[in-house]
């Protein structure tokens, strides 16, 4: 029963479906991007266009800025969210009454839709109905406007962000820091160690392979972003939040490029296994598994 | 204790109590505000928003559950998700006993691949897979767009890499020995899986399929791209409420609320398992 035969055979259909699934469209995306292929133009079919879509993609100021601004947004969310959920965790390693309740709450954005999560922001934060607005037009006299200034789309698309995953940095790092041995910890207090030494030689050397863990997550995730931020602002106004995805997404479909959308998810891709294979490495070699 | 000491213990609990308070307030406060929009009337929502429950006015779920349409957005939702949870689970149970028990060629990079997988933009993917759909799956007259086949076939992509890396972790803790004793009784494959593997991991096959069943419930941006009319999810449904609808926000609160309440009853369920879940079992609790 044990012979090679019976392992592939088990494996087989997972490796069939994640075949047809993720690895038929790569392929077939990958041979798309080295045409043209546009379904509205005068010529039909594809016809071999070599290195023409990715040479155009380098000077494409609207991907180029599109993907800048992922990069920030990315940059802002995942800092505040690893800031606030290293301080909320250091908050949930010692017990006290309602614990429990607090933390479960705490769980619940992790687990909405993320088109949800947009719906009910653009609930809170559209002008001319949603409370935020409102009431800081009232009692600080602030215009908040996310229709119209960039720059106030685009901090709360961070918001956002941080309100739905800050969780996940919490529960990983508590998950970590409740794992430590305590031995250092307190020898440290006999040696007469003060919280920052503490903190500087101990607790951070010591959760960097989870905390690490946690950030490519983030980053990948964050990276990504389409769902929330469609929902929450369209991308705009104008092209403020327009990220990667939603770029991807809204460019290629309405205008049927295929060849330049093919490679431009070719670049995409490329830079997620670039990502997913550090990622891979650090949880691996660092040993980050907590039990 | 000496008395300073409580006092300073006494502190500390205030303050964590102060911060956990305003952090339940702020997480609540959007899904509060939805769950008032979705039990007021048009006439309420004119004018000053006020945070107060005013009535329960129960129209704007009686139009979205009166609604053919709609009716027929969520039953899809549910069958797509069970369908992708059942599928999932079964097929992660035979992988993960496979990758477990044998050491077979490339299992690291197997293993790599079903991450990068999960790791993808599905931005990145739906070019790709719009393209397959409608010219590549097609038999005659039929392709897999606007199927909800299709949708149960393709998050697979997403939800097979972490039910394997949880399941992993179960299946290893199983001892061989059980496996040997039962083949040494005249047991197959297919029956040391069955009465031996599935009962011993079961717990774990469950939150796979839940979190399976929770991912593709949530799921937005390949169900808007790969299906027209016929297989129409609720997220998309509720997306095209911003879009098309413009100003109904008393229906468009209260369809969010249908859609987030997956969220809520299997949060309680799953939420020790919440990080292994998103972290595909890198950090355990």
């Amino acid at each position: 029963m044990w012979s090679a035969r019976t392992g592939w055979a088990l494996l087989a259909p997972t490796l069939i479906v994640l075949a047809v699934t993720g690895l038929a469209p790569f392929f077939y995306v990958l041979y798309v991007s080295f045409f043209n292929w546009n379904v509205f133009s005068a010529q039909a079919g594809l016809s071999f266009a070599g290195l023409e879509n990715y040479r155009r993609l380098v000077f494409d100021q609207a991907f180029l800025s599109s993907l800048w601004i992922t990069i920030k947004f990315t940059f802002w969310a995942v800092l505040s969210e690893i800031v606030l959920g290293f301080l909320l965790a250091q908050l949930l390693t010692r017990d006290f009454p309602g614990k429990a309740f607090f933390r479960t709450i705490h769980a619940l954005p992790l687990m909405v839709a993320p088109i949800a999560v947009g719906a009910t922001w653009r609930l809170m934060m559209i002008p001319g109905f949603g409370p935020v607005p409102y009431y800081l037009q009232q009692w600080f006299g602030i215009e908040y406007n996310i229709g119209r200034y960039s720059g106030q789309a685009f901090w709360t698309t961070v918001l956002m962000d941080v309100w739905h995953w800050t969780p996940l940095v919490t529960l990983t790092l508590l998950a970590g820091l409740i794992s430590l041995p305590r031995e250092p910890f307190e020898s440290a207090q006999v040696d007469g160690a003060n919280a920052l030494q503490t903190f500087r030689y101990l607790t951070l050397p010591m959760i960097t392979p989870v905390m690490l863990t946690t950030l490519f997550i983030r980053i990948m995730d964050a990276l990504r972003i389409v769902d929330e931020v469609w929902m929450l602002t369209g991308g705009g106004p104008g092209a403020a939040t327009r990220y990667t995805g939603i770029h991807l997404w809204r460019e290629v479909f309405p205008k049927t490029d295929y060849g330049y959308g093919s490679a431009m998810s070719m670049l995409l891709l490329y830079f997620t296994i670039v990502l997913s294979w550090l990622l891979f490495v650090a949880i691996t070699s660092r040993g980050s598994r907590v039990t | 204790m000496s008395k300073e000491r409580y006092g300073r213990k006494l502190r500390g609990n205030i303050l964590v109590y102060l911060v956990w308070v305003l952090s339940t307030l702020l997480t609540l406060l959007p899904i509060y505000w939805l769950f008032l929009v979705s039990i007021r009337s048009r006439v309420q929502l004119f004018g000053t928003p006020s945070l107060m429950i005013h009535g329960v006015y129960t129209d704007n779920y009686a139009s979205f559950f009166g609604d053919a349409t709609f009716r027929r957005y969520l039953l899809n939702s549910i069958i797509v998700s069970t369908s992708n949870a059942i599928l999932v689970a079964i097929l992660a149970v035979m992988a993960t006993y496979a990758l477990s028990r044998w050491r077979l060629q490339g299992e690291q990079n197997i293993f790599f691949w079903t991450i990068t997988n999960r790791m993808a933009p599905p931005a990145a993917f739906l070019l790709p897979l719009f393209l397959l759909f409608t010219r590549v799956f097609k038999f005659g007259g039929w392709d897999l767009f606007d199927t909800r086949l299709g949708l149960i076939l393709f998050y697979t992509v997403f939800n097979l890499p972490f039910a394997i890396w949880l399941l992993k972790g179960i299946i290893d803790s199983i001892p061989i020995e059980l496996d040997e004793a039962a083949m040494a009784d005249g047991a197959d494959v297919k029956t040391v899986l069955l009465r031996i593997i599935v009962p011993l991991a079961a717990p774990g096959i469950a939150i796979s399929a839940i979190f399976s069943w929770v991912f593709s419930w949530n799921e937005y941006l390949l169900a808007a791209t790969l299906t027209s009319v016929n297989a129409r999810t609720i997220t998309t449904g509720l997306a095209e409420f911003v879009t098309v609808t413009g100003t109904n926000w008393g229906e468009m609160a209260a369809v969010s609320m249908v859609a987030l309440l997956p969220a809520l009853i299997f949060l309680a369920l799953v939420q020790r398992y919440i990080v292994m879940g998103l972290t595909f079992g890198a950090v355990k609790e």
